[in-house]
Parts: structure tokens; C-alpha cells; sequence
């Protein structure tokens, strides 16, 4: 490997940040075509990533480690390892598809580009930091784009889910920040380097406490019952890209922090408290269900169906068998994916029809059939249908979780009706049936917005019926995290 | 009878019942002319102190003395700037009632 | 990424492989086309679906010599590779999935041509036959799957595509709801069959059918895991009491009925269950419960059927009852039978609601009191009709008579007496309502304002219904005595038949007569009044309400579904956001009480100061214990 390809590709959407600073405001169109490039870049960049990671070696792979500041042990380290390459990739595709989503937001068109770059650096960051205070810095540098986006581009009720937001996940981090200096100073290492503390095992009597205070930090994050509150509110308030980017990595970097984290330096830990966060895991996979089902709202019950959704991958995490946390990894990037196609398509309805109201839709497929069917497979897609992604991941979970739990499986397995369910009922109600509203001025997707979704639904349909590659990634990753497990 | 013959106890209660006036002044008048003068009875107090602290235990070095003018100084530049202030107010309130100057609250 | 671009490990000669994977991808193909070209290409979208489906059922044939040949063939490769959970996916061709490509692709093509008439002019008409294909494809990779995790996707495959035909008119709202309802209710069959897999999972350690088949797994452990796994069949083939959707699903396009009825979708479950019968049989009790639902089911529905007025749902009906029999004689024991039953049936059920579906094309309605008299002005309809009407019936030599007799035979050889009663019963309650059917529709005078030019439906409506028509003539020969029970012997590979027995037999076929000539009694005569039986009647009012089915499912499952999805959502909203705002609120409300102290008067921070002097002068003094 001869270039730093994660730097570039992290730092990249900074660059183009700063090159549209100087691009005049009217130029609209060129603020776009430009945010698009360094995005479609980026991805490309992924290309090489992929092709010089060898598949099936355990470890951290494309490593780039430079000192920082080295008297505190704090050091620029990034490198990507099975978890955290597939959700590099798929942020990375999903920047693509939210700069595409966003091309219809008139207001501010510079700012709102330069907040979507900033934001990618964040979370590519996240994924690929291995160094403790470098992965704070991108943790909690995702917060400040996604506070604006939701707070200048959002709905009615924008500022209050964006003041949630940022002071309910802030809260979080800064528990997070608690944790990791007291890692840092009882650990004996004088080191943030992730590796090195994964490595030397963690055994002080404050494990519980950094325990803890990871706990609520990445819970919130995810978020599991009860701290979920803030995401139906920041993603119904959040513009499109907004949401897509939300719940298709925002919410990801909980997971994945809780199985890097705190799976890996807290194992101990981590096994004695996994009943509990079974627990909440599965009261999350029905809450969010029954929630979602009461919901009026399109986009509030999408938002509810996550909650639901990332309660299956918490109880994959928590059930530590090989099969569940395979299931649990692959069913975040499926989430991303779906999700994010139900926030795009929500929003591309919305921008017709002007209402989310499920009762007020209806009919949408009459008129615009290519995205009423587009919805109708991205609701399938969500409820677990075979042959679509979700549910190879929901089958790897519920197969891997049966022996740990066998009650909160079976729960779990009921719950798939539920979600059924709601979002058939969606489907019933807002796509088909006779159209309630005038809809002559509708015109179906356009170029822009069909290749944002197609990528989407290419992966979908690739990943659920011929998963094996992609699992192949995630495989030896897993293995390696289990070994920790067992030592601890 | 020399100056010795008093002991240092009555200067500092003499100091102490100044600063005491001082104080009440600037905590209970109303008018900001008043308090600057008792912010200049208080830094008197201070000065009377440390002269007397000055004399009666390191009578060789003057360093006391010297720190009072200091004061003094300092003393009256504060209440040039001080009445400037109150002027500035004046002209554009036409009063100097402290009661009515609470723009600093939440 | 090597690994992934060689998948498939062939352990056949290459061409056979070619030959059973092509039976699949056709349709597929078919799909992927007519999904991107299929609007551009209007009503010429039949001519893709039609010719991949015709050209897989003369490659079906291909096959069905090869395994007649004794050949036996599997295609596989591996799914996924994660932890010890290494599912082989792929074909599998056996004598039992031979003889069902023959039926599913005999069938869908026969349907499809079909369609080409029935659905002419309709504005999404390439979507229609995407779907029609790759309904077809997910049919045909149930069949052909050796390995339960690929039969799971595969029948959800099913499930979505009949979910979309049968909500293919969704301008129709009970049209969607009945689609929501087929989709819902079959996926609460789904859930059980998902744990059944889970703990088949657990237990044995894989899900590909030959491992576990040559297992010896513990009997009450089989049992709950085929039970578990028969409640997937219930639900998809409308068994007892998952039956609900299964007449409404005639909402769809009749052509899509046919399909659902005949050899896709109920066919599936049926077909799941004779996969599984090793499984089965490691558990016995598991096939008392299949035979006791199947019992249940073809009773219960057979007796609705009497009431019902509608020409499809009539038939629906009669199709659920047949699932019955099928499952009855699967849990009996007589494992040929049951398939004989749904191979046969596949024939007679498509000609009888092709031939509704031409009816209702002529018609335009469903309503069986708006026809009759149609006999003269549809030769070719009413004639083939008849002939479904016969074999559904059980009357000798139509098909289904070889097919339920045998049913019944193994019912009564096996010791099943109460469920061979039952059985006879239905077979009457059959007789009865085709044929109330048949004389109300196509005897009589005619009733309705559609009559007057009420005519033949075009070529390529009727000629598919000829070839079924002669299919529900014949077909039951392959599996009679005078055949040898070809048929039997091909799918049990084993030369072992039940000898026929002249009591079941005469006995069948009486009640068949008596049931028809009771019908020509009420409705094909005058003979009989017509209020022979009021409407008060209480028996009556049961049936026509469908044992209050419907009913009784709303009120137990979904009000109080929706009823805890609102007090969830107020919990939610009230006290766990409540908790959320509330920390907010008692932060702001504890600033807002302290900057009370904030008054802007210089002279009160100037008394706090002194305050605060103070206090700090009174702690020095106690820390330094100065006094």
C-alpha cells in the first residue's frame, strides 16, 4: 500500500468543504455538481480500499499510524478490520445518495454542502479511528454538521429536535469522555491507542464504572429503550439527507462502538452485563414496534421501525455467538441501506404530496408508480423479507441468539408480525388504494432521484440473495472479537 | 506623650471603624456620588492600616508609607474615572440613584 | 473474492444441471425484463413471460424423463459461510419436485395464455406478468429447494408476489385490504415456521434437509419441530384456522386465482409438508395434528361453501377444502395420495376458475344469481366447466375421483375412522355445491341485464381451458389401478400400492351421486321450493358468516393490537419523553430560579461579595484553628 487511502478518503470531503468556500453563493448548480464529485470520489476511492484489503487476514488492515502528541500517548491511528470496512463503505455510498436526496433544498445551498462534507469526515473518521482521542474528536464532530442540518434545513419543529439532539447525544459523549480518561489513567498503559488496550485486556476495579459510562454513551447513540426519544424528533424534523444519513450511520456508530469498544476492551464486562442489555434490546424490538404501529406520521413510523430495527442488531451484539454477531454487523449495514431508502423515499414523496400524514396519502402509486414501488419494495425490504437484505441479517441474529435467549428470540420472532404489520399497513394505506388528494401536478421519480435510490436497491437484492461475500469480510473480524470474549 | 505611647490596637479599631462606615456606605446609600466617597473612606481605612502597620512593626523600612501613597494615587485616578462615570450617567438619566440602574440583570 | 465468483460445486453431469437451471432463470429473466422494458412493451410483455414459461415446462418435461430414467441430480453452492453455519443452497430434482415443475410450469403456462385474453387492455399489464413470472420462479425454487432456509425464502417469495397480484387492481380498496389480509395472515403461519427452523437449527446444527432426514432426532422434539413447521403450510395453504385470506384473496385478477389455487401458493404448503414427511415421521404425533387440521379444514370449508354466492368464492372455498383432503391424507399416512391429490387437483381447480374467469369475463359480475343459463351461449366454457365440476366432485373417471378415493381409502386402512366419516361427509357436501354451482350458472333461465350478448370468450381463453378440461379428463388415470398406480410409484419409489377397496370406492361414489342429485333436486328442478331453509336458520346464519371467523380475529388480535400500539405510543410520548423534557424543564426552571439572585443592583453582588468574604474568613480561621 503506497498511498494513505484512509486519510485521503476522510479527508477528502474537508477539502471540498473548503474549495466550496469559495465558490459564490448564486452558483447553485456548481455548489451541487461539485459536492456530488468529491463525493462520487470518495467513493470511488473506495474502490481501492476494498481491493487492497485482504480478505480473511484478522487484524487492523490499511494502517496508518503517525505520533501526535506523544507525551500523552495520543496518536493519529486509523486502519479498518472487518466491522468497521463494510459501514466505511456504506457511508461512503450513502454520502453519494444524500447529496443526490438534497439536490432539491434551495436555502442556503453552500452552507448546507459544506455541512454534508463536514459531516462524512466525522463519520469516516469514527469508523476508522483506533485511537481513542482521535475517535472523540470524529465522534463528536458529526454532531455539530448533523445539529445544523436539522436545526437550519428542518421542519416546523426543527430547533427543538435539533437543541434534542445535540444536548441528548452531547450528554452521551461527554459520559463517553469520563470513561476513556479513566481508561486512560487506570489502565497502566499510558496509551489511547484502542489496539494496545484491546490487546492488554483491561482488569481494574473501575471497569464497571468506564462500563458504565461507554454504556450510556453508545446507548444513546444507537439508541435502545429508553433513551430513544431524540430520534423520532431529529429524524422527522431532519431534511432528507438529514434523515438518510441519521439512521443509516449516525445510529450505526452506537452498534459499532459497542462491539469495538466495549465488547473488545471491557469483555468481562461486557458478558456480565449482556442479559441486560438483552433486555433492552428486546424491549426495544417491541416497544419500537408497537410504537411505530401507532404512529400517523410516514416518517415518524420509519423512525419508530428503527428503534425496532437496531434492537435486533443489539440483540445479535448481546447473544456473542458467531452466527448472531455476523448477523448483528451485516444487519447494520442492511439498516443503513433499507432505512435510508425509506427516509429518501418518505422525502421524495413529501415533496410532492407536501404531507406525511398516512391517513391524507394513498393512492400514490396511481400516479406515481415508480416511487410508490420503490416504497412498497423498501417496506418489504424493512419487514424482512427473503431474498431482500434484512432478512439474512434477522435470520443470522434470531439463529445465533436462540441459544443465548431463548424467550427474547421467540419474542423477537413475533415481533416480525408486528412489523409486518405496520408496514403493510403503510403500504396499504399511503401507496395503494384510491388517491385522496388532487395529483395531476405529480411527476414520477426523476434521473436524479432514481440513481440515488437504484444503488440502493442493487445492494439490497445483492446482499439478500447471495450474501457470502459479504459476510466473508465480516467473518474473520467476528472470530477475532469472539477470542477476546473467550480469553477474558 | 510620644506617639508610641498609643498602642497599635487603637489605630487598627480606628481603621477598622472607618472601613466599617466605608463599607456601609457603599452597601446602603443610594446615591453613587456618596458611595464613591465612601470607597475613598474605605481605601483611607486600608491606608491607615498600613502606615500604622508600617511605623509600628518595621520601623526602619517605609515601605507602608510608600504603598499608601501608591494608593492615594490610585485612589484619586478611580475617582476621576469614577465621576466621569457618574457624570456620563447623569446626562443621560438625570439622576445618580443607583436604584434605577439595573440594565445588568438577566 | 475468488471464493465468490465460483460458487457452485455441480455433482451432476453438466447438462442436466443447464436443463434445471434454466427451469428456473427463465422466469426470472422473464421478471428482470419485463420489470425494466415491461411498460415500454404493453400487451407484448405476454410474449416474453409466455415464452420463458413454455420453454421451461418443455424443459420440466426434459427433466421428468430424466428422473423417470432414474436419474436424480443437485445443484449447490454454499450461502453463506459464518461461525459453523455453513447452508448449502441449490436444485434439487427427485421424483417429488419433477412431478411438481411439470404441474407449476403446466400450469402458470396455461394461466398466463389465458391471461393474454382476460387481462387485455389493462394499463399495467407488463407488470402483471413480471409478477405472473416470477411468482412462477419463487413456486419453482420451493420445489426445487433441498434445504429449509431456501424453501423459507422461496415461500416468502411466493407470499410476496401473490401479496402484489392479489392487490394487482389496488384503486380497488378491497382489493388491497385482501392483499394486506393474504400477506398478514400467512405471515403469522410464517412465525411458527420460523422458530421450527430456529430450534431445527439449534437442535440439529444445519438446515439442509438431507442431513437432517438421515438424523435420528428425539420423537416429542420432531414432533413440536414439524408441528412448527406445519404452521407455515397452515398458513399458506389456508388450512384451519388460517383460512381467512384465501377467499378473499379473490379480489385478484382471475387469472391470478387460478395460479394461487391450482399450483402455486396452496400447493406450496401441501408440498412443504410431504418435503418434510421424514421429518414427520420422526415425530408421529406431528402427523395426527396434520390430519386432524386437514379434516377439520375440509369440512369446515366445504360447508361455507354451500352458502357462498359468489362464482370465486365458492370455488375458493372448494379449494381450501381440498387442501384439507390433501393434508388429511398426508397425515394419514398415505403420502402418494396426498400428492396424487394436489397433482390432479392442480388441474381441475385451474380449469374451474379459468372457466369462472371466462364466466366473469362475459358477465361482468360475480355474482352467481346475476348468471344462469349459460350453458348454451358458452359451449366451451360450460362444457369444461362441467368436466371441473365432475372431477371435483369425485365422480369416476374424472381425476379427482382416483385422487380422493385414494385419500379416503388411506384414511380408512390406516384406522382414521372418524376422519374417513368426516372425509365421506365432505365428499357429499362437494358433490352438492359444485354442482349447486354448476346448474345455477350454466342451466336455467337467464337472469341478470349482461345475458343478451353474453358469448364465448376468444381463442386464448378456451383453448387453454380445452387443454385443462382434457387434463382433468385424463390426468387421474396415471395414479388408477388400471395404470399400475404409475403415479404412486413414481413419487414413493416403491412398488408398494394400497389395493383398491370396492366398499371406499362404492361408497365414494355414492355420496358424489347423491350430493349431485341432490343439487339437481333444489336448483336444477323446481321440485324443491326454495325456501326449504330459512334464512334465520342459525346453522344458516354460520355458514354465511364464515363461523364468524373474520369476526372473531378482529375483535381477539387486531383491536387489541392496535389498542396496545396507542397506550405504547402515550407511555412513550408521556412519560419516556415526559422523563426526557422533563430533566430539560427542571434545568431550565433551576436557572431560572437562580438567576433571580442576578438583580443588576451593583450594591447587592457587592453585599454578596461581603457575604462570601465572610464565610471564606470564618473556614480560614477554622482550618488554621485560629480563634
Amino acid at each position: 500500500m503506497s498511498y494513505p487511502l484512509l486519510t485521503i478518503t476522510i479527508f477528502l470531503p474537508l477539502a471540498g468543504a473548503l474549495l466550496l468556500q469559495f465558490i459564490p453563493r448564486s452558483q447553485a448548480n456548481v455548489i451541487r455538481t461539485i459536492a456530488l464529485l468529491i463525493a462520487l470520489a470518495d467513493l470511488a476511492l473506495g474502490i481501492p480500499i476494498l481491493t487492497n484489503y485482504h480478505l480473511g487476514q484478522a487484524g487492523m488492515q490499511l494502517v496508518e499510524k503517525v505520533s501526535w502528541i506523544p507525551s500523552l500517548g495520543i496518536s493519529y491511528f486509523v486502519g479498518l478490520d472487518g466491522l468497521s470496512l463494510p459501514l466505511y463503505e456504506m457511508t461512503l455510498l450513502l454520502m453519494v445518495v444524500s447529496v443526490l436526496a438534497s439536490w432539491s433544498i434551495k436555502d442556503r445551498v453552500r452552507e448546507h454542502y459544506s455541512m454534508l462534507l463536514l459531516l462524512a469526515v466525522g463519520m469516516l473518521g469514527t469508523f476508522a479511528a483506533l485511537d481513542f482521542i482521535l475517535f472523540y474528536i470524529f465522534w463528536e464532530l458529526v454532531l455539530i454538521p448533523m445539529y445544523f442540518i436539522i436545526g437550519i434545513w428542518g421542519g416546523e419543529n426543527r430547533t427543538y429536535a435539533a437543541v434534542k439532539f445535540f444536548l441528548y447525544t452531547l450528554a452521551g459523549s461527554v459520559l463517553m469522555l469520563v470513561g476513556i480518561l479513566a481508561l486512560y489513567f487506570t489502565s497502566g498503559l499510558n496509551t489511547f491507542d484502542m489496539v494496545k488496550l484491546m490487546e492488554a485486556g483491561y482488569h481494574h476495579y473501575l471497569a464497571t464504572f468506564i462500563f458504565i459510562t461507554f454504556f450510556f454513551g453508545f446507548a444513546i447513540k444507537v439508541p435502545m429503550w429508553p433513551f430513544h426519544t431524540w430520534l423520532p424528533d431529529a429524524h422527522v424534523q431532519a431534511p432528507t439527507a438529514g434523515s438518510v444519513l441519521l439512521a443509516g450511520v449516525l445510529l450505526k456508530m452506537g452498534t459499532y462502538a459497542f462491539v469495538r469498544i466495549i465488547v473488545q476492551i471491557l469483555p468481562g464486562e461486557f458478558t456480565k452485563f449482556a442479559p441486560y442489555i438483552a433486555l433492552l434490546a428486546i424491549i426495544s424490538i417491541v416497544y419500537g414496534a408497537y410504537t411505530a404501529l401507532a404512529q400517523k406520521d410516514l416518517k415518524k413510523m420509519v423512525a419508530y421501525s428503527s428503534v425496532s430495527h437496531m434492537g435486533y442488531v443489539m440483540l445479535g451484539i448481546a447473544a456473542l455467538t458467531p452466527v448472531a454477531l455476523n448477523g448483528a454487523i451485516l444487519q447494520m449495514i442492511n439498516h443503513g441501506l433499507i432505512t435510508g431508502m425509506l427516509f429518501l423515499l418518505v422525502g421524495y414523496i413529501y415533496e410532492r404530496t407536501h404531507t406525511r400524514d398516512i391517513s391524507k396519502l394513498g393512492g400514490i402509486s396511481v400516479k406515481i408508480p415508480v416511487l410508490g414501488g420503490m416504497f412498497v419494495f423498501a417496506a418489504l425490504a424493512s419487514l424482512g423479507l427473503p431474498g431482500l437484505s434484512g432478512f439474512v441479517g434477522e435470520l443470522l441474529i434470531l439463529l445465533g441468539s436462540y441459544t443465548a435467549y431463548q424467550i427474547y428470540t421467540i419474542l423477537a420472532v413475533f415481533t416480525l408480525a408486528l412489523t409486518a404489520f405496520y408496514l403493510i399497513r403503510a403500504n396499504q394505506n399511503a401507496i395503494f388504494g384510491i388517491p385522496k388528494m388532487a395529483m395531476d401536478g405529480f411527476k414520477d421519480a426523476n434521473a436524479r432521484e432514481f440513481f440515488s435510490m437504484i444503488p440502493l436497491v442493487i445492494f439490497i437484492v445483492l446482499i439478500g440473495i447471495y450474501p457470502k461475500p459479504f459476510l466473508n469480510y465480516i467473518d474473520p473480524a467476528v472470530n477475532t472479537v469472539l477470542q477476546i470474549i473467550r480469553g477474558s | 506623650m510620644s506617639l508610641e505611647s498609643i498602642p497599635l490596637s487603637y489605630y487598627l479599631i480606628l481603621s477598622a471603624i472607618l472601613f466599617g462606615i466605608g463599607l456601609a456606605g457603599v452597601l446602603l446609600r443610594k446615591n453613587a456620588v456618596t458611595i464613591l466617597l465612601s470607597v475613598e473612606i474605605m481605601l483611607n481605612a486600608a491606608n491607615l492600616n498600613l502606615v500604622a502597620f508600617s511605623r509600628y512593626i518595621t520601623p526602619a523600612a517605609a515601605s507602608g508609607q510608600i504603598f499608601a501613597l501608591f494608593v492615594m494615587a490610585i485612589a484619586a485616578a478611580e475617582v476621576a474615572v469614577g465621576l466621569a462615570l457618574v457624570l456620563t450617567i447623569y446626562r443621560n438619566v438625570k439622576s445618580v440613584n443607583l436604584d434605577e440602574f439595573n440594565l445588568f440583570k438577566w | 473474492m475468488v471464493d465468490a465468483l465460483a460458487p457452485f460445486v455441480t455433482t451432476v453431469t453438466p447438462w442436466i444441471g443447464h436443463v434445471m437451471s434454466l427451469i428456473l432463470l427463465l422466469p426470472v429473466a422473464s421478471f428482470l425484463i419485463l420489470v425494466v422494458f415491461g411498460k415500454k412493451m404493453g400487451e407484448r410483455s405476454s410474449y416474453v413471460a409466455i415464452s420463458a414459461v413454455a420453454a421451461s415446462f418443455l424443459l420440466s418435461i426434459i427433466a421428468v424423463l430424466f428422473v423417470m430414467g432414474g436419474g436424480r441430480a443437485e445443484l449447490s453452492f454454499t450461502w453463506l459461510s459464518v461461525g459453523d453455519f455453513h447452508p448449502t443452497f441449490g436444485l434439487l430434482l427427485d421424483p417429488l419436485s419433477a412431478m411438481m415443475l411439470i404441474v407449476v410450469t403446466l400450469v402458470s403456462m396455461l394461466v398466463q395464455i389465458f391471461s393474454v385474453g382476460y387481462m387485455h387492455g389493462d394499463k399495467r399489464i407488463g407488470w402483471f406478468f413480471a409478477c405472473l413470472s416470477m411468482f412462477t420462479a419463487s413456486m419453482l425454487l420451493v420445489v426445487y429447494s433441498p434445504n429449509f432456509a431456501e424453501t423459507y425464502i422461496a415461500w416468502e417469495g411466493v407470499g410476496v408476489f401473490s401479496y402484489l397480484l392479489i392487490g394487482f387492481w389496488f384503486e380497488k380498496r378491497s382489493a388491497s385490504q385482501a392483499a394486506k389480509k393474504a400477506f398478514m395472515v400467512t405471515r403469522v403461519g410464517d412465525l411458527g415456521f420460523a422458530i421450527g427452523l430456529i430450534l431445527l437449527y439449534v437442535v440439529a446444527g444445519t438446515l439442509d434437509m438431507n442431513k437432517i432426514f438421515g438424523m435420528d432426532l428425539q420423537a416429542p422434539l420432531a414432533a413440536l419441530i414439524a408441528i412448527l413447521i406445519f404452521c407455515g403450510a397452515v398458513g399458506k395453504s389456508a388450512q384451519f384456522p388460517l383460512h381467512v385470506w384465501l377467499p378473499d384473496a379473490m379480489e385478484g385478477p382471475t387469472p391470478v386465482s387460478a395460479l394461487i389455487h391450482a399450483a402455486t401458493m396452496v400447493a406450496a404448503g401441501v408440498y412443504l409438508v410431504a418435503r418434510s414427511y421424514p421429518l414427520f415421521e420422526m415425530g408421529p404425533v406431528s402427523l395426527e395434528v396434520v390430519a386432524i387440521i386437514g379434516t377439520i379444514t375440509a369440512f369446515i370449508a366445504a360447508s361455507i361453501a354451500l352458502t357462498a354466492t359468489d362464482i370465486k368464492r365458492v370455488l375458493a372455498y372448494s379449494t381450501v377444502s381440498q387442501l384439507g383432503y390433501m393434508m388429511m391424507g398426508l397425515g394419514v399416512g398415505a403420502f402418494a395420495a396426498g400428492m396424487f391429490h394436489l397433482f390432479t387437483h392442480a388441474f381441475f381447480k385451474a380449469l374451474l376458475f379459468l372457466g369462472a374467469g371466462s364466466v366473469i369475463h362475459a358477465v361482468h359480475s360475480q355474482e352467481i344469481h346475476d348468471m344462469g343459463g349459460l350453458g348454451p351461449r358458452m359451449k366451451i366454457t360450460s362444457l369444461t366447466f362441467i368436466i371441473g365440476g365432475l372431477a371435483l366432485a369425485g365422480v369416476p373417471p374424472f381425476s379427482g375421483f382416483w385422487s380422493k378415493d385414494e385419500i379416503l381409502l388411506g384414511a380408512y386402512t390406516s384406522g382414521h375412522t372418524a376422519i374417513f366419516w368426516v372425509g365421506i361427509l365432505t365428499a357429499l357436501l362437494t358433490a352438492f355445491y359444485t354442482f349447486r354451482l354448476i346448474f345455477i350458472v350454466f342451466f336455467g333461465k337467464p337472469r341478470g341485464h349482461h345475458v343478451d350478448h353474453v358469448h364465448e370468450s376468444p381463442p386464448v381463453m378456451s383453448v387453454p381451458l380445452i387443454i385443462l378440461g382434457t387434463l382433468a379428463l385424463v390426468a387421474g388415470m396415471v395414479g388408477s389401478p388400471y395404470l399400475g398406480h404409475f403415479f404412486q410409484v413414481f413419487i414413493t419409489n416403491s412398488h408398494e400400492v394400497e389395493h383398491a377397496n370396492m366398499f371406499v370406492m362404492g361408497l365414494s361414489i355414492a355420496v358424489a351421486i347423491t350430493g349431485i342429485f341432490a343439487a339437481w333436486l333444489k336448483y336444477g328442478t323446481r321440485l324443491l321450493p326454495s325456501g326449504v331453509i330459512s334464512k334465520d336458520n342459525p346453522i344458516y346464519k354460520l355458514l354465511v358468516n364464515k363461523y364468524y371467523f373474520d369476526e372473531l380475529y378482529y375483535y381477539v388480535l387486531i383491536k387489541p393490537t392496535h389498542a396496545i400500539a396507542k397506550y405504547v405510543l402515550s407511555f412513550d410520548q408521556k412519560i419516556i419523553d415526559g422523563a426526557v423534557n422533563g430533566v430539560a424543564w427542571v434545568s431550565t426552571k433551576v436557572g431560572s430560579g437562580l438567576r433571580q439572585i442576578q438583580t443588576g443592583y451593583v450594591q447587592n453582588y457587592a453585599l454578596y461579595m461581603l457575604a462570601g468574604l465572610i464565610v471564606l474568613i470564618i473556614w480560614s480561621f477554622k482550618i488554621l484553628g485560629v480563634y
